[in-house]
């Protein structure tokens, strides 16, 4: 970590990049020295997977118009335009989603398509790639970088064998092994690793500084944060709220700076009334199967006609506890609604005790892409209430203009930017397809309505739109709403309580007023 | 004994068959000699044809039912030959190189086509297939001799298309039957297997050498070929083996150039563009974000599958003497496919051994269910259809199989 | 050129394409004198034929299978059904509903069955498909044997037990539909009952693709999380689609036999998928959408186009027998085509 050159081995000045319209990263500079372990902390969508990818020169930048701003490597000016240039130019990255060969051994991995070769008679004549993998040579060298790291593994071992946490040190393995290795980005490295694993990934990571490599530690847990970093670079909505060494700052000021936000969104009216205290749905141990959202027992009760938010960290399962409810996961424990026993794991049952889900994974099953946005709002009310039919002879049939006119009522008030309730709903933007499922969720004339990241990648016109009609139908229609969120201002904009979510349980409720700093503590959690 | 019960379940389905094919050859009532003679000539036939399957299934892109592309290649290489009017062992030389080109180029489209629907791979080859059939069917039913003016034998009175079968006396047993100054080397059994013993001796010798690896394994291999060199010569003189003698032949040259082709294909996968296609094979993604060029990789693996298929199919000609001109080709990627997959065979893994478990198997059933339905039923008929529903009914069930491994295994993952 | 290049891609270049092959057969079959009306007649027969298989398509697509490469399976059943209309001496109407009827029946059953099969293997439904169906015809070919049908229609004249590999419906209900109500045009018949019939089918279809039913298995297709979000049991809406497809196939090849004169057993269901394939893909389905007019367009398209380019090739090239060969062409061009189009992994 003590290096006296002055030139940061990584400089960034103003870097941006916006998709369409859209600016999700500006203006963010910062300067990692050689040795130095940087970490970048923020929230879903703060912009830390735009900077990597960036960085790594990732096709997703380059086939969406660049980057903007300069990038110095070692004080020299740089654009990186694909991986090789940025492996060329000394950066490795470690990936959130593993990039191994499984059917590999640690070695061939550690190696991956840069092989020690030897000649054979072949090559001679056909070049370079039927020249002769020597596995020996393989083993060796991966060995010794495996020793390097201080891991203890054999490189002979096949990564499909080994456990989540070895097969991150094989990873970290490969990028080292590149001779000419001078930053490494780690993306969210012990977000899926056991205790003790992380403790080995974080004694990596000091090993790497003193080995003179510098670590770009992408993650939103604070405690690895406060233990292994030099520096910490908080970023939140696309921009650097600030840089510290991590000796000047504390973990619940790190909480506030990821969390704090201006309310910059127009407000919802207040309520007029008190409400009720009466229960309509409760939760008692509540455990959901939620691969990378895990509900680990959750206790909750839900008053009548509130707005109930949930909060909380990205991967803490706040996201688990709305798709459990639904259905859509495998769950576990208690769960009462309207005084009755919910039968879990049945979507059909679901709907039936009077909820409905917004999903927040628009894309997956939000709706259906090739049906009409008539269709699809029509849907789950046709299929569910066999509203929208008539009644022709022994067959029910679809009545077309009500089902148009009850998409048209939606596309004003909503304002649905299309050609016409015909329009293929896959072929909308993002924000119009959120309106849409929001839209179909309503047609359930549910009791209780789950929202999951309602306004997560649309813009702001539509997050108002979309916010104000829940608050609506909230209080006209006295609809009450389980409202999952990663943004803390718009929970507090919206809901009457938050539930914060930490590790798979709840980790405080808080009225919506609550200080930045309760709600950010509240969702580092107690841990570390 | 467990270790013997969980080989035996995890190669369920060449055990199956194995005892299928038992059961088969006792109902067939034929003796064991004919069986030997015909399947020997069959493996013969068809091991380098199951052979090209294996290195697309390496490259991750399923069963390359598009190998029927390359029996094409060949096949046209053959005809182009026995219009050219060239004999023997030149005339499959020569068919072999026309047909290396073609089968390069028909490679190539194929490939291309198959990166293209990547995920769909076995379905489109399958339908490459039959596109590429119309295609071969509308060249020689009409434009040989139609368009194409050719004088020849083989071509139809009327002068447009060829015959439906192509006789190819001359040019059989060319390969088989290479006779190296004077003497014959389609041999019977016996010599045939003494002299593999020797060769298989040197071999294992050679391998040993260059590892410097010589230990238990090595001399089993060794003891294993001395004792089949010893055994072949004693019952050489026995008269018990006088029929299976006779019957019985062993053709040198091509099994030398099996062989050959196997021990290529183990070196190919030493070389990086072997290691570079495993990988493909394993995670293309992955591949593919650590540099490997997958798409031109994917093609290579298409072509050399298409041209072994294409020399596959000439050495099957060669060694029935005449060709079906027109459907000679055509279930060639059934049956190759499905006697893979009966060796035990998977769309994720296809081994050498696999391969040659797999046409043995495939290939004894295929000879013994009409004999065998002939002392059942008195006709043959039904086994014919048994064995086709056997053959559908593999490649199905294995398919299958194939779906649920992987569906367990991304289960597994993400728990 | 922009906006001929927008409508090109929206029209379909293989829908241009055959369009384009059969004004140019048409133009020779009048050069070469052929008989124009005859050749009409024709192609309007082999359309109705057709059009049932077609349809079978639909509702396996719909449900977000793909394409039925296992029709051979509901071929067998109806190809049962009628032999057994033949065997009890069924003639005329009640023979051809009847064979309906136990077509419709068999089909379902085994519809079901395979219904189920195919739920588990989800993605691979095609292929796996196409080996299964291949498997049962092969199955089938046994049973058709040793069948112990006793009418002298069905078995081999020479006695014993088996059935013949095509078995004439002359005597029974040949053409039955297509004669019924038939009438001429100048020298050009229109098979009326024929048209009929599958114009009822087909709008029973359509009725069926704007029902609750139909909506379920649509959305189920289309988008199996979003339905099981809504409360939709995907699983069973699949079955549903490919049991009717089964039903739809053995209904057809019903029709089929009597129009054609024959019922064709043993091989003969083995590539009788492919056309049917082609022409709804043809008709402008794809693997993510499809209506009951891309079944009845592409029907008209390729088999006018199959119909009237035997004769002119057989005029041009007496010697061969082109018109398998230009069928397997242009019917796996097709499929092959569509199947890029879907850029794989697009499921």
């Amino acid at each position: 970590m003590e290096n006296n050159t002055a030139i940061p081995v990584l400089s960034i000045q103003n870097v941006g990049k916006a998709y369409g319209e859209n600016w999700v990263l500006s203006d963010v500079s910062m300067n990692i020295m050689p040795g130095e372990i940087h970490a970048i902390c923020g929230e879903n969508g703060a912009g830390k997977s735009t900077l990597m990818n960036i960085l790594f020169g990732m096709p997703v930048i380059m086939q969406t118009g660049g980057y903007t701003g300069k990038i110095f490597i070692e004080g020299k000016e740089c654009s990186i335009t694909s991986p090789e240039q940025a492996i060329a130019k000394g950066i490795g990255m470690v990936h959130q989603e593993f990039m191994l060969i499984p059917g590999f051994t640690a070695g061939e991995n550690i190696k991956l398509n840069r092989e020690p070769l030897r000649d054979n008679p072949v090559s001679r004549v056909l070049g370079q790639r039927m020249k002769t993998v020597d596995f020996a040579q393989i083993s060796r060298d991966s060995q010794a970088t495996l020793d390097r790291l201080g891991v203890t593994l054999e490189e002979g071992r096949m990564v499909d064998s080994l456990p989540v946490g070895y097969m991150q040190f094989v990873e970290i393995a490969r990028e080292i092994d590149k001779k000419n290795i001078k930053l490494l980005i780690l993306d969210e490295p012990t977000a899926v690793l056991t205790e003790s694993e992380s403790e080995i990934v974080l004694r990596i990571v000091k090993r790497l500084s003193k080995m003179g490599i510098a670590v770009l530690l992408i993650t939103h847990r604070i405690g690895d944060i406060m233990e292994v970093a030099d520096m910490v670079t908080i970023l939140r909505d696309g921009k650097n709220v600030r840089t510290v060494a991590v000796a000047d700052t504390t973990a619940g000021e790190i909480a506030q700076m990821m969390v704090g936000r201006d309310l910059d969104l127009s407000a919802i009216e207040k309520r007029t009334e008190t409400l009720s205290e009466e229960v309509v749905l409760s939760v008692r141990n509540f455990k959901v199967d939620m691969p990378g959202e895990a509900v680990k027992g959750v206790d909750l009760q839900v008053r009548k006609g509130e707005i109930l938010g949930i909060g909380g960290l990205a991967g803490q399962g706040k996201i688990g506890i709305a798709n459990g409810l639904m259905g859509l996961f495998p769950a576990t424990g208690e769960a009462v609604v309207f005084g009755k026993a919910l039968k879990l794991n049945s979507p059909k049952s679901s709907i039936n005790a009077g909820l409905a889900f917004v999903s927040e994974d628009r894309r997956r099953m939000g709706f259906a892409p090739d049906l009409s946005i008539a269709e699809n709002i029509a849907a789950p009310a046709m299929l569910n209430y066999n509203q929208f039919f008539n009644n022709l002879l022994f067959f029910k049939q679809i009545d077309e203009k009500t089902v148009r006119e009850n998409a048209k009522k939606y596309i004003d008030e909503f304002q649905i930017k299309c050609t016409g309730p015909d329009q293929a709903v896959g072929t909308l933007s993002g924000g119009n397809q959120q309106k849409v499922c929001v839209a179909s969720a309503l047609m359930l004339t549910p009791k209780i309505l789950l929202v999951s990241e309602p306004t997560r990648g649309i813009d702001v016109g539509a997050k108002n739109m979309v916010l104000k009609t829940i608050a609506r139908i909230n209080r006209e229609q006295g609809v009450t709403v389980i409202f999952t969120s990663s943004e803390l201002a718009e929970l507090r904009q919206i809901c009457d309580r938050i539930a914060i979510i930490s590790d798979g349980t709840v980790s405080d409720i808080l009225p919506a007023d609550a200080s930045s700093e309760a709600i950010g503590l509240a969702m580092s959690g107690n841990r570390r | 004994m467990k270790k013997a019960k969980q080989l035996l379940l995890s190669n369920m389905v060449p055990v199956l068959f194995g005892i299928i094919c038992i059961i088969g050859i006792i109902l067939s009532g034929t003796p064991i000699s004919t069986i030997l003679s015909d399947l020997v000539n069959r493996f013969d036939r068809n091991i380098l044809l199951v052979l090209s399957l294996i290195i697309p299934v390496t490259c991750g892109m399923g069963m390359n039912f598009g190998i029927v592309l390359g029996a094409m290649c060949g096949q046209m290489g053959l005809i182009a030959v026995t219009i050219m009017g060239i004999d023997g062992i030149g005339g499959i030389l020569a068919a072999a190189l026309m047909a290396f080109f073609a089968a390069i180029i028909c490679g190539f489209l194929a490939g291309k086509i198959l990166n293209r629907t990547k995920g769909q791979e076995m379905i489109t080859s399958m339908i490459v297939g039959y596109f590429s059939n119309g295609i071969y069917q509308f060249i020689f039913l009409f434009v040989v001799g139609g368009i194409i003016k050719v004088e020849s034998d083989i071509i139809l009175s009327g002068g447009v298309g060829i015959k439906n079968t192509v006789a190819l006396d001359n040019m059989q047993y060319a390969l088989d039957n290479l006779s190296i100054f004077g003497i014959s080397t389609r041999v019977d059994l016996f010599s045939g297997i003494l002299f593999f013993s020797i060769f298989f001796a040197v071999l294992f010798l050679m391998q040993a050498a260059l590892r410097h690896q010589f230990g238990k394994k090595q001399i089993i291999q060794l003891a294993a070929c001395a004792c089949c060199a010893a055994a072949s010569q004693i019952m050489t003189r026995m008269p018990a083996f006088t029929v299976a003698k006779m019957l019985i032949r062993i053709p040198i040259p091509t099994f030398l150039l099996t062989i050959g082709v196997c021990l290529l294909i183990q070196q190919f996968m030493k070389t990086k563009l072997g290691q570079d296609m495993r990988a493909i094979g394993h995670d293309r993604e992955v591949a593919g974000a650590s540099g490997i060029k997958v798409d031109q990789i994917r093609i290579i693996s298409v072509i050399i599958s298409t041209v072994l298929a294409a020399w596959g199919q000439i050495i099957f000609y060669q060694n029935l003497g005449t060709m079906d001109a027109y459907y000679g080709h055509e279930k060639v990627g059934t049956f190759c496919v499905a006697a893979i997959l009966i060796g035990g065979a998977s769309v994720k893994k296809a081994t050498i051994g696999q391969a040659v478990l797999g046409t043995i198997l495939f290939h004894l059933l295929f000879n013994v269910s009409p004999l065998a339905s002939q002392q059942l039923f008195n006709n043959s008929m039904v086994g014919g259809y048994f064995r086709m529903t056997l053959c559908y009914a593999v490649i199905a069930v294995a398919l299958m199989l194939h779906v649920f491994e992987t569906r367990a295994k991304d289960k597994e993952q993400r728990a | 050129m922009e906006t001929i290049k927008r409508g090109v891609r929206k029209f379909g270049m293989p829908r241009i394409i055959i369009i384009a092959f059969i004004i140019v057969i048409l133009i020779g079959a009048l050069l070469e004198g052929q008989d124009m009306a005859a050749l009409i007649s024709d192609s309007l027969v082999r359309v109705g034929q057709n059009m049932l298989l077609a349809v079978a398509m639909l509702p396996c697509i719909l449900v977000g299978a793909g394409l039925n490469m296992g029709l051979a399976i509901g071929i067998v059943c109806g190809l049962l059904a009628g032999l057994l209309s033949v065997q009890f001496e069924l003639v005329s109407w009640a023979g051809f509903l009847a064979a309906c009827a136990m077509a419709l029946l068999f089909g379902s059953i085994a519809g079901v069955l395979y219904g189920r099969l195919m739920n588990m293997v989800k993605g691979s439904e095609m292929l796996i498909g196409n080996y299964l169906g291949s498997a049962v015809v092969y199955l089938m070919c046994m049973f058709w044997f040793a069948a112990p049908f006793t009418n002298s229609t069905i078995i081999w004249p020479m006695g014993g037990t088996g059935v013949r590999t095509t078995v004439p419906v002359s005597d029974y209900y040949e053409k039955i539909l297509n004669n019924f109500l038939a009438f001429q045009i100048g020298k050009v018949t229109v098979p009326t009952g024929l048209f009929l019939f599958v114009g009822a089918v087909c709008a029973v279809v359509y009725l069926f693709t704007r029902s609750r039913t139909g909506t379920v298995l649509r959305v189920a297709g289309n988008n199996q999380a979003f339905a099981g979000m809504i409360g939709v049991n995907v699983n069973r809406a699949r079955i549903i689609g490919i049991a009717l497809s089964t039903m739809l196939a053995a209904m057809g090849i019903v029709v089929y036999a009597q129009s054609y004169g024959f019922y064709q057993t043993y091989e003969g269901p083995l590539t009788m998928a492919f056309t049917p394939m082609a022409a709804i893909l043809l008709g402008g389905a794809t693997m993510r959408s499809v209506k009951i007019r891309h079944a009845v367009i592409g029907s008209f398209l390729i088999q006018i186009l199959l119909t009237t380019a035997l004769p002119v090739c057989n005029q041009l090239f007496p010697e061969s027998n082109l018109s398998e060969v230009f069928r397997i062409i242009i019917s796996n061009g097709i499929i092959l085509y569509a199947l890029s189009q879907a850029g794989g992994e697009g499921r």
